[in-house]
């Protein structure tokens, strides 16, 4: 192979290798070759992101710790502050799932560790093709089990998160993991190295050959030959992982290390390089003392191995005895493989020779590439939708019941009963409501965290989707009566150099931002996945918001389900501007009943949304309603569905207008549309008087009472519970079709 | 009183377990796997979790530990030992409960909450309930189904030694079983996790039933 071939197999440009040249002034090894190779991929060094990503905010008055560090943190109160980050493991996934899905969260969690946080939750975006598909149904199984296979072996609950089915993710799924830390203030750990002189220790696992070039791997397309990639993949031991978090743990409540770095793409590489460069110094690794896992390991193999389950220290000179000794305790690895150097070089030294230098802010400084925005053409294409194709339907029984059975809609069930959510005992609202919340012990605090994404709505407009995509976090999060406080994002596009896939990306990311400062809801950690494509095309543009909430009093929540018979039932209908844009554009009952995705969704109205959300999370939070959730998939209808659903108590739903309204699309519309900023609140009926005094001039419809055993909309819809629970409960692991003893196969 | 709750590499309801005991009323002692002593414990929880990362088969490494020895020791002379979820599993490995806990019959790791029904109050673990009362606990675990041949279901049964049954059987056990003791009655296994229903701040605290026992029925 020549030198050019070389590098193109590592996935370097003619532009990119000539830098190389240029930075060092000299013709690079192939150990340097490599060490640049997974910095300057897309993966590490965000070289076609970067530019655009610094249009989000990040600055709060909660925020301790913004974009930079492992992860971002933001202050609780009572002394405690929260460490949170989302990350996809979307390449990995889809050529081996178990393994993907499961090192994708123990990847997050080392992220939250290295915060010097005690990771306590855990909360996982997916999305996969139709599951129709045998191969989409064999990727989303191995998913969700390799998920569970590590977290819940780990210790950290699963508590949340989200999973969509779409033709456009079939053969690229998603899987973003996101990880919450919970942390003293003071305790706060950075990773950045200091102090010449001072050891580097490498805890953990062994390391392995496996993962070479991870981090190269995951910044390219997927094509047939990603198949053969599956030695990229690494493979996770939980059990490892877990020894390792007491350990560090451990080790940082004894005072004993000076920074903390977690190992993942890129391996020791990454690490290193990113501890020396953020602290302004060198760090020297002896390669031949890493602990190997196989003979015959080359310098560079060891060097960008992503092995899992290992971390890196910085520890005093004198302290390693000690840092070693718990290492024992803990039954993992500890060995000390380098130390901080003055040269500011990240230098490997095999056997006392020097086999390869580089400044470690030249690895820390991928190139970046700004390209033009120009809209694709395909967005006025799908935007046409003509309102007269969508009739009223004849009956809206079987149309409610198609919706709640189909897999975007059903319940979240048996994906949920698969991960121990309860865990560490902090659980106070589990999986199922709009948020999870979790208590703080010892305090009367808690807080809120919640995973969206809304891949169609961003493929129909990116700019609007990203937007509504964090207003329908802020919502979630006030529904249980959290103050949204900040978010992680994990940016799921295509291939940014393709027109198409650039223009989502800056689009969505002018949305979101827009949507952070009115809301007030900064970005403080985040991830970015680029070219998610196959032979078939891209993704859909899918940004993946985690928004994390603080509440003051944990008591004061509230979850969708129905609690009481005789409950008061209210729809706060939000604000719609009149752009004429209709609510059915981009609908779940669009593609779900005419197979469609098409027109342009609502762009959402934050001033509204703001409102609306603040004006719920005060009644949750006085204690005045206990009982709230927010329109989104499948609008009003699939709402109170799901509101009813959750324990079991029905619905009387008595509008008079509801007459007026049909004939016109209007009902199709208020009932199956997605508008946002709306959202549906249940009350005892005394307390009618102290809710209207709340709602003010807020509009809302007055729609009828809990209770019995049937979902009733006059004249429209009645449906015994039963037949709904039928429909909604359905086993997301079933073969569709496949009829067994009146219930779907379990697949 | 003082309860000690074991930990082994691994074990990741620990720390749930000792909060619990302080819940309950009680001195929490952690016990250390390494150590083989019990640090003057007067009842011991064995927790759950994925000891030793459950590898081999769950619990069948941690029966192995140093801190074994003198557990089934003090179980011997009639200690008040309770295993939960893992727990469970390394006391049958140690044969100081009989049967095994199989893989779940679905095959799936299965997290929810159950209805089960107390069937003897005759144990140091089951003295502060009432015979055929009813508890909704959660499950959390991926080998809950229990297994026993045929003479020895037939002898626990005989002697009322089920102590905890489910009323809607999440994992496929013989006899609906959720939970068993041994001969002396002093040692109980259950599947169900009641160190997690043990505080009104998370809805409900029906698990201190359980944990609370012991300190009225150390002596039963």
């Amino acid at each position: 192979m020549n030198i050019q071939e070389t590098y193109s197999v590592l996935g370097l440009s003619d532009f990119e290798y000539d830098r190389i040249l240029e930075l060092l002034g000299r013709v690079p090894n192939f150990l340097e070759l490599s060490l640049f190779s997974v910095m300057w991929s897309e993966h590490c060094g965000y070289k076609n992101s970067r530019p655009l990503l610094s249009r989000f905010p990040n600055e709060g008055p909660r925020v301790l710790q913004g974009p930079g560090e492992n992860a971002g943190v933001v202050e609780v109160g009572d002394g405690w502050a929260l460490a949170f980050k989302v990350e996809s493991h979307n390449h990995p996934s889809a050529v081996e799932p178990y393994e993907g899905a499961a090192t994708g969260v123990g990847g997050i969690i080392r992220d939250i560790l290295a915060m010097g946080a005690r990771p306590v939750a855990l909360l996982d975006a997916l999305r996969f093709g139709p599951l129709d598909d045998e191969r989409n149904r064999y990727l989303f199984r191995e998913v969700v089990r390799g998920i569970g296979g590590y977290g819940n072996a780990v210790g950290v609950p699963t508590v949340g998160g989200e999973v969509e089915f779409s033709e456009a993710y079939s053969g690229n799924p998603l899987v973003n993991a996101m990880c919450v830390g919970l942390i003293r203030m003071e305790n706060l750990m950075r990773s950045r190295a200091t102090g010449e002189g001072n050891l580097v220790v490498l805890l953990g696992s062994k390391t392995g050959r496996d993962g070479i070039h991870g981090a190269t791997f995951a910044s390219g397309e997927l094509t047939e030959e990603s198949e053969s990639r599956r030695s990229n993949v690494q493979v996770g031991d939980p059990f490892a992982e877990k020894m390792l978090i007491e350990c560090c743990l451990k080790l940082l409540e004894e005072d004993l290390l000076v920074s903390l770095q977690d190992l993942g793409a890129a391996g020791i590489t990454s690490s290193a390089s990113e501890m020396a460069a953020s602290g302004g110094v060198g760090i020297d690794i002896e390669v031949e003392k890493i602990p190997r896992r196989e003979s015959g390991m080359e310098p560079f193999e060891a060097m960008i191995s992503e092995s899992q389950e290992r971390m890196l220290a910085v520890v005093e000179p004198g302290d390693e005895e000690k840092v070693l000794a718990f290492a024992q305790r803990y039954g993992i690895g500890g060995t000390v493989v380098g130390r901080v150097a003055g040269h500011g070089d990240l230098r490997v030294i095999e056997n006392g020779e020097i086999v390869g230098s580089v400044p470690a802010e030249y690895l820390a400084d991928a190139p970046v590439y700004e390209r033009e925005i120009v809209r694709p053409e395909y967005l006025a294409e799908v935007q046409k939708l003509d309102l007269e194709t969508i009739p009223e339907p004849d009956d809206y029984n079987e149309v409610l019941l198609k919706m709640l059975a189909h897999p975007n809609l059903r319940s979240r069930r048996t994906i949920f009963g698969q991960y121990d959510h309860e865990v560490g005992t902090n659980t106070v609202v589990r999986p199922g409501a709009d948020a999870a919340v979790m208590r703080i012990k010892g305090t009367k605090r808690g807080f809120a965290m919640t995973t969206d994404g809304r891949g169609r709505h961003c493929y129909l407009d990116p700019r609007g989707g990203g937007a509504a995509t964090v207003a329908e976090a802020y919502r979630n999060l006030s529904c249980v009566g959290a103050e949204p406080v900040a978010i992680t994002n994990c940016l799921n596009f295509g291939n940014p150099e393709k027109r198409e896939g650039y223009y989502q990306l800056a689009e969505c990311i002018e949305g979101m931002s827009e949507a952070c400062e009115d809301l007030a809801t900064p970005v403080v950690s985040g991830n970015v996945s680029l070219y998610n494509e196959t032979a078939r095309g891209p993704i859909y543009p899918t940004p993946v918001v985690g928004m994390v909430g603080v509440l003051e009093d944990v008591t004061c929540h509230a979850t969708p389900a129905f609690k009481r018979e005789g409950d008061m039932v209210v729809v706060l209908t939000g604000t719609m501007r009149p752009t004429g844009e209709s609510p059915l554009a981009g609908s779940e009952y669009l593609e779900i009943v005419h197979g469609r995705v098409a027109g342009v969704p609502p762009k959402p109205d934050l001033a509204a949304e703001k409102r609306a959300s603040d004006l719920v999370r005060s009644m949750v939070r006085s204690g005045l309603i206990d009982t709230a959730h927010d329109l989104s998939g499948g609008g009003e209808l699939v709402a109170l569905a799901e509101m009813a659903l959750s324990d079991g108590i029905g619905l009387e739903y008595s509008v008079p207008e509801i007459e007026f309204m049909s004939g016109h699309g209007r009902l199709l519309e208020n009932l199956l549309g997605e508008k946002g900023a709306g959202f549906i609140i249940a009350f005892p009926e005394e307390r009618w008087d102290e809710v209207q005094d709340a709602l003010s001039d807020f509009a809302y419809d007055n729609i009828g009472y809990t209770g019995g055993e049937r979902f009733e909309l006059e004249g429209l819809i009645d449906l015994g519970m039963e037949e709904l629970r039928e429909a909604y409960e359905r086993d997301l692991f079933g073969v569709p079709g496949e009829v067994l003893g009146g219930s779907e196969a379990v697949g | 009183m003082r309860v000690g709750v074991t930990v082994f590499p691994g074990s990741n309801c620990d720390r749930d377990a000792l909060h619990a005991v302080k819940l309950m009323g009680a001195e929490p002692v952690e016990l250390w796997h390494a150590d083989a002593d019990l640090k003057g414990s007067d009842a011991v929880i064995v927790p759950g979790g994925f000891s030793y990362g459950d590898y081999l088969r769950p619990g069948a490494i941690a029966r192995f530990a140093k801190v074994m020895a003198p557990l089934e020791e003090f179980a011997r002379e009639g200690g008040p030992v309770l295993g939960v979820c893992n727990g469970f599993q390394v006391l049958c490995e140690a044969h100081l409960l009989p049967g095994a806990l199989l893989q779940n019959t679905h095959l799936r790791f299965a997290c929810d909450r159950v209805r089960v029904r107390v069937e003897t109050a005759d144990t140091p673990w089951t003295a502060a309930c009432e015979r055929g009362e009813e508890l909704v606990l959660p499950v959390a675990h991926n080998e809950g189904n229990y297994f026993a041949d045929a003479e020895t279901l037939a002898r626990l049964e005989d002697e009322g030694r089920v102590v905890l049954r489910y009323l809607e059987n999440p994992n496929g056990s013989m006899n609906d079983i959720a939970g068993v003791c041994n001969e002396a009655r002093n040692v109980v296994g259950v599947m169900p996790h009641p160190e997690r229903v043990s505080d009104s701040a998370l809805g409900s605290d029906e698990g201190l039933k359980i944990l609370r026992s012991v300190l009225a029925g150390a002596t039963v």
